[in-house]
């Protein structure tokens, strides 16, 4: 797992290291927008708008406030039933 | 069990819209493909659908906490598709599908099913993909994406690559195969005068100085949760690589 992550995180560093610097000026765009809706307005056929919009006010703030409470606690207590903690060997609940 | 399994998917379902709708990338937006390749794509994607649910039912009935443990890869099948990552390699952002991880989890139709349900929610409330390129969306994150994956992790497994490489080569494998399955799609639908391959080799050319980092990235994401739950649910994974295994 430590090798993994260490992996990992010099990936992520020598990138940001070597490709940075010739980067200053990026927008951090998403590909759909640099990419996919690019090659579809040269083709003619730009996105429409969704056919929901939830980004109203603070309505939106406002939903992942609620939606975010309530979805971490529950989903976090059935995460621990899926993947219970490891017990050392005599502690109290261990098994044994 | 069942007041539990409605909780679950209740809180997945609020997990699935508590996040910001600016993540972008291989989902194709409202409107740009024509109807004719929108309504292709869609009867592409219901077969795998329909196995996938087929599947479920049969592997749920087995063992009850098959379906927590679906649902809770279905929230991580979603987070991670609306996880926008910086590249410094293109200035700009895409997001891991996770498919790859899921498909050696829970099996390739299943997730079929998990990201068509992710991709469904993103459609409605994150303005991310749309409603009419759902079904072109679907082959390319859950179909393309979740049999890739799976067919390398069970090659590599079994010409006898370590399983956290084979677990790599999944995640790498599975996103790419994701961006190339989408040039295609936008290359089909979208060539004009042009001839496809010339497209799709634009649109995927375009792709690559996000999407090479973010695979290698996605390969190490998926070795590291298969090694996280390798540790928690010993034999897990082992017993979820037969045809009708379950959760151990």
């Amino acid at each position: 797992m430590r090798k993994v992550i260490i992996a990992t995180a010099l990936v992520l560093l020598v990138s940001v290291l070597c490709f940075a610097p010739a980067r200053r000026d990026a927008k951090w765009a998403g590909v759909d927008e640099t990419v996919v809706e690019k090659f579809a307005k040269e083709a003619g056929r730009p996105p429409r708008e969704p056919l929901i919009n939830t980004d109203q006010g603070d309505l939106l703030l406002f939903v992942f406030l609620v939606a975010g409470t309530a979805g971490g606690f529950v989903g976090g207590y059935y995460f621990r039933e899926l993947f219970p903690p490891k017990h050392k060997t005599g502690e109290k609940g261990a098994d044994v | 069990m069942t007041r539990s399994r409605l909780a679950l998917m209740a809180a997945v379902a609020l997990l699935l819209i508590a996040f910001p709708p600016s993540a972008s990338a291989m989902h194709i937006s409202e409107g740009i493909l024509p109807a004719p390749w929108a309504a292709l794509w869609f009867a592409l994607s219901v077969p795998f659908l329909i196995w996938g649910l087929r599947d479920l039912r049969v592997r749920s009935q087995r063992e009850p906490m098959f379906k927590s443990l679906v649902g809770l890869v279905g929230a991580a099948v979603f987070v991670i598709s609306c996880m926008p990552i910086p590249v410094p390699t293109a200035g700009s952002c895409s997001h891991p599908c996770a498919t790859g991880m899921a498909a050696i989890l829970i099996g390739p139709s299943l997730t079929v099913v998990v990201t068509s349900i992710a991709l469904l929610l993103q459609a409605l409330f994150l303005a991310h993909g749309g409603l009419t390129t759902l079904g072109a969306d679907i082959v390319s994150m859950g179909v393309a994406g979740a049999f890739t994956g799976y067919g390398a992790f069970r090659l590599a497994t079994a010409i006898g690559v370590p399983r956290w490489t084979a677990a790599f080569l999944a995640g790498v494998l599975s996103d790419w195969a994701t961006y190339a399955v989408t040039s295609f799609e936008l290359a089909s639908a979208l060539h004009g005068n042009a001839t496809v391959g010339h497209t799709f080799a634009a649109v995927a050319i375009a792709f690559c100085p996000t999407q090479i980092p973010l695979g290698i990235l996605e390969g190490f994401l998926t070795a590291a949760a298969c090694r996280f739950i390798e540790t928690r649910r010993p034999g897990l994974i082992a017993s979820l690589k037969q045809p009708h295994g379950g959760v151990a």
